[in-house]
């Protein structure tokens, strides 16, 4: 569908000719302190062309303060800020040619949505009559036409955010930059609305850069993802390597649930094992070749990659203490015989649900279960893709 | 970005501050001069141990305190029932008892008083009423009590207004919980509602004690007798009796310094009781049924009945037959001929012209010092912001002794001038309209302002397209009332106004002065209809009753 000019950087779409520009955005040895306290030490990051990349992290690690940074809405204490070729850290942020979405959507209440959406053109020296025809464009675009005339407190949450984006993409800016954009809203529009961003992000093609720390929103827009935590980035990757192949023990336990249990990696014979309390030995085939030599390993088992088999005779030696039916899954809390607590999912089956108090033996998807140095520091096995490992 | 300090605001601070100290600083400390150093030069405490030694003098500052803590806690006592009642059940009129009480605190200082002699004094209606029907005497309406009924009636309001705003801030739900846990009715107002209105309670008292400390016009007109500081201060600059402007500085210094610690006593007391609420779910009014019902009602319409009463019958009066201090029978409109006559027409003028210059300076200084503050918080800012609090803690009559010692004589003579009648209403104005742009200020979001420089407008464009028709409607609901107290003004510009300068008000307390009682209340009603005026349109304006005053 999508045609690429390799001479304006532009794309264009068939159906509709949206017109945008889009760059990369290169960050490098980032610094950002407030007084003393340094809140990003030394950042460093590639952002790709016409990608959909998001910065995610808990509270506090200084994603926003890093979006803040490239709107220019933060001073840089240091490193160098590029778009393109073109370094901005001292480019005032009306230059900086960037569309906004606003955590509170900062839509203008006394102006009606049109004056919104036309708010930017003006400042930008958009030909004068050209104006009204963008600003249409863009509300059809986002569905927000009929209320063009309507002020903003005449709207719901989620038409304000429409109005938002509208305004942030019809001055046709190289990069979007959204904080937290869906915050505001509740869990179905939230859903909804994600939908809309990831599809007008790729029908406009523009570089877009995107902070949530809500992992599950993060994985169903973006292209690349960024796991941030005190102002560290842990983890660029896509998605599905992030979550199957997280590079430590913090990207594990932050994208979705991981049960932590301690192992012991034995090399034998130039084979693999890994070995836990309560006597499970299993092979794993996938170390990388400089960490197969015995030593304490952390091993990451998400919920699913327990496999219980009530029949089992081998295993974790486990005892139930408590279960929770969802429908199409069972959750059970279980202690394994070391006194470490985990969590297994289970597809819901025809057969009665464990007992609490039964005892179970427990085995391990060993092609899903991650292995970490006893630290955490660094995943151990092949596999993992970390765009921002050096 | 450290080149962010050094773009236009940095020239608009440099600016201000310049201005602050030459109208705020250089004059206070004019003052100060005064106070120690004699007209042959030399320095001397003199003037403050003649005022603390001498019983005649001192004893005005006991008057003063003793009046202004009794209306103080009488304004509470009757104020904070008056806005529980307002906040919690639905009373019949709530929109006239609103109008009425916000109509009487914002009335020239002196009206009621003189309204009152009229009704109660030696020769007022009800006097002779109650002598010729009943035999009773009267109390008097001179002195003490005269002063604290005219001050309280004056005053209540202004708990009320700030009460209401408190108790429509407290959630409903704390209400159901403390219900929930067996605490209601008369406990729980004490032990939740009035607790968790502390803060506002002090600030209302504060605000009751600075404007009752620094009233000048009801002491003049029903002291007689019973001298409070203010009259003194007056009377030592200006008196008739030869005055004395090394001791009339001396009193400015200590009214100043009095102001100043019942200030810092208050922001203390507040600091003990801090915390921020706003209400998700406000408090639903309850239907006043019953005798209780009944008894509310009778309670609010006729507090707010004998607030009104005073301007009422001035209006009355106006259109009575009157010559000099004695009304006839009859109606007509002699008196407003004789206003007009009496440079009614140049009253008026001169009202709106320095008034709403005096305005649109105030509103201009206030944005930027709200911008300042607010958005690009610096030790600098702070100084400004610090500086134009200054007039708060200072009563009227002190800003008029300051400005003239400042710039009554070469090379600036501004006596008798338009010019320091407006720089004296915009000292005076100036701390209450910064404090409500900078409160609207913080409501806006910052992120509006970085949306429209991302979207490419410039700083100066952004702080003129969007900070400041969003602040719009606090300003402009603070600029009513700001209007308002310029056009009521009495103490600073009863030092400083001339013949040609005289506004409706002065016109006023001019002709009561002169015993001209009709042409008083000519010019009395037409202030009062002003008054009433400006207060409609800043109900329309602002829509919500949160009156920041």
């Amino acid at each position: 569908m999508k045609k690429y000019n390799a001479l304006s950087g532009r794309r264009h779409l068939d159906q509709e000719v949206l017109t945008v520009g889009s760059v990369n955005i290169s960050i490098r040895d980032a610094v950002k302190k407030y007084g003393e306290n340094v809140v990003i030490p030394d950042l460093n990051l590639e952002i790709k062309e016409g990608e959909f990349f998001t910065l995610l992290g808990p509270s506090g690690c200084g994603k926003t303060t890093l979006l803040r940074m490239i709107a220019g809405f933060n001073s840089i204490e240091g490193g160098d800020f590029y778009f393109n070729e073109k370094r901005i850290n001292d480019l005032d942020p009306a230059k900086r040619n960037i569309g906004m979405v606003f955590q509170n959507y900062a839509i203008f209440p006394h102006l009606t949505v049109r004056a919104n959406v036309e708010f930017g053109l003006k400042n930008k020296k958009f030909p004068k009559d050209k104006i009204r025809a963008q600003a249409e464009k863009f509300m059809k675009l986002m569905q927000i036409d009929q209320f063009a005339d309507r002020m903003p407190e005449r709207l719901s949450g989620g038409q304000q955010q429409r109005v938002a984006l509208a305004r942030a993409l019809c001055i046709e800016p190289d990069v979007l930059l959204m904080d937290e954009p869906l915050s505001n809203l509740d869990a179905k529009l939230r859903v909804e609305m994600r939908t809309v961003i990831k599809n007008i992000q790729h029908s406009v093609g523009i570089t877009c850069v995107y902070v949530t720390h809500d992992q599950e929103e993060a994985m169903a827009v973006s292209d690349r993802i960024a796991v941030m935590n005190a102002g560290v980035i842990q983890h660029v990757g896509e998605p599905k390597n992030i979550y199957q192949r997280p590079a430590n023990l913090f990207v594990s336990t932050f994208i979705g649930r991981s049960n932590v249990i301690k192992g012991r990696l034995v090399a034998e014979d130039g084979r693999t094992f890994i070995e836990t309390a309560g006597g499970y030995r299993a092979e794993f085939l996938n170390i990388r070749e400089e960490h197969r030599k015995t030593q304490d390993v952390l091993l990451s088992v998400r919920p699913e990659e327990f496999l219980l088999d009530r029949k089992a005779r081998e295993g974790i030696s486990a005892k139930v203490d408590d279960s929770v039916f969802l429908g199409l899954n069972t959750h059970y809390f279980v202690h394994l015989a070391s006194g470490e607590e985990v969590e297994i999912i289970q597809e819901s089956s025809i057969d009665k649900i464990i007992e609490p108090g039964t005892e179970i033996k427990l085995t391990l998807n060993t092609e899903k279960v991650n292995v970490f140095t006893a630290d955490g520091s660094e995943n151990i096995l092949t596999g993992v893709r970390n765009d921002c490992a050096r | 970005m450290t080149k962010k300090r050094l773009d236009g605001w940095f020239a608009v601070e440099i600016f201000m501050l310049l201005a602050f100290i030459a109208v705020l600083i250089y004059p206070l400390f004019g003052i100060i001069k005064q106070a120690v150093i004699m007209p042959d030069g030399s320095f001397t405490f003199d003037q403050f141990t003649k005022f603390f030694s001498n019983s005649y003098h001192f004893d005005t500052l006991k008057n003063s305190f003793r009046i202004t803590i009794f209306v103080t806690v009488l304004t509470l006592v009757i104020g904070i029932p008056f806005a529980y009642f307002y906040a919690f059940y639905r009373l019949r009129g709530a929109k006239l008892l609103f109008v009425v009480s916000i109509l009487c605190c914002m009335s020239a200082p002196f009206l009621g008083a003189y309204s009152w002699v009229m009704l109660l004094g030696r020769a007022g209606v009800i006097t002779k009423f109650m002598k010729s029907a009943f035999g009773i005497i009267t109390p008097t309406i001179y002195g003490f009590g005269g002063i604290a009924l005219t001050q309280t009636l004056k005053f209540f309001p202004l708990v009320f207004i700030y009460m209401n705003g408190a108790f429509k801030n407290i959630d409903n739900t704390l209400m159901e919980a403390s219900a929930n846990m067996g605490c209601v009715g008369v406990k729980r107002l004490f032990k939740v509602v009035l607790h968790l209105s502390m803060p506002t309670i002090l600030a209302s008292a504060l605000m009751v004690f600075m404007q009752a400390f620094a009233d000048f016009g009801t002491p003049t007109v029903l002291g007689e007798g019973f001298k409070t500081f203010p009259v003194l201060l007056y009377n030592e600059y200006l008196g008739e009796n030869g005055s004395n402007y090394n001791f009339a500085a001396a009193l400015a210094v200590i009214a100043v310094l009095v102001t100043a610690v019942v200030f810092f006593f208050q922001k203390w007391a507040t600091n003990r009781f801090r915390f921020s609420m706003n209400a998700l779910h406000p408090v639903e009014k309850k239907e006043a049924k019953g005798l209780f019902g009944l008894l509310i009602h009778l309670y609010c319409y006729i507090l707010c009945g004998i607030a009104i009463l005073p301007q009422l019958y001035i209006i009355y009066l106006s259109f009575r037959n009157c010559k000099g201090a004695v009304f006839s029978d009859g109606y007509s409109l002699v008196n407003y001929q004789q206003a007009f006559k009496k440079k009614l027409v140049m009253a008026s003028r001169n009202t709106v012209i320095m008034g709403a210059v005096a305005l649109i300076t105030i509103v201009i200084v206030a944005v930027i010092i709200a911008y300042l503050v607010v958005r690009r918080s610096s030790p600098m800012s702070h100084t400004l912001d610090t500086i134009a609090m200054l007039p708060y803690i200072m009563p009227g009559a002190v800003i008029g002794i300051a400005l003239l010692i400042a710039y009554g004589s070469k090379p600036f003579a501004l006596t008798g001038t338009m010019t320091i009648m407006i720089l004296s209403f915009i000292i005076r104005r100036m701390p209450y309209t910064i404090r409500s742009a900078t409160a609207t200020l913080m409501q806006i979001p910052l992120s509006i302002e970085e949306a429209s420089i991302s979207l490419g407008a410039s700083k100066l464009k952004t702080f003129a397209q969007i900070t400041v028709p969003m602040m719009s409607s606090g300003i402009l609901s603070g600029a009513i009332l700001s209007w308002v107290s310029i056009v009521t003004e009495l103490s600073s510009s009863v030092i400083l106004y001339s013949n040609k300068t005289a506004t409706l008000t002065m016109q006023a307390y001019i002709y009561i002065g002169r015993g001209e009682y009709g042409t008083a209340a000519a010019f009395a009603a037409i202030l009062t209809v002003i008054t009433a005026i400006s207060l409609f349109i800043y109900m329309a304006v602002s829509k919500s009753e949160d009156v920041r005053l």
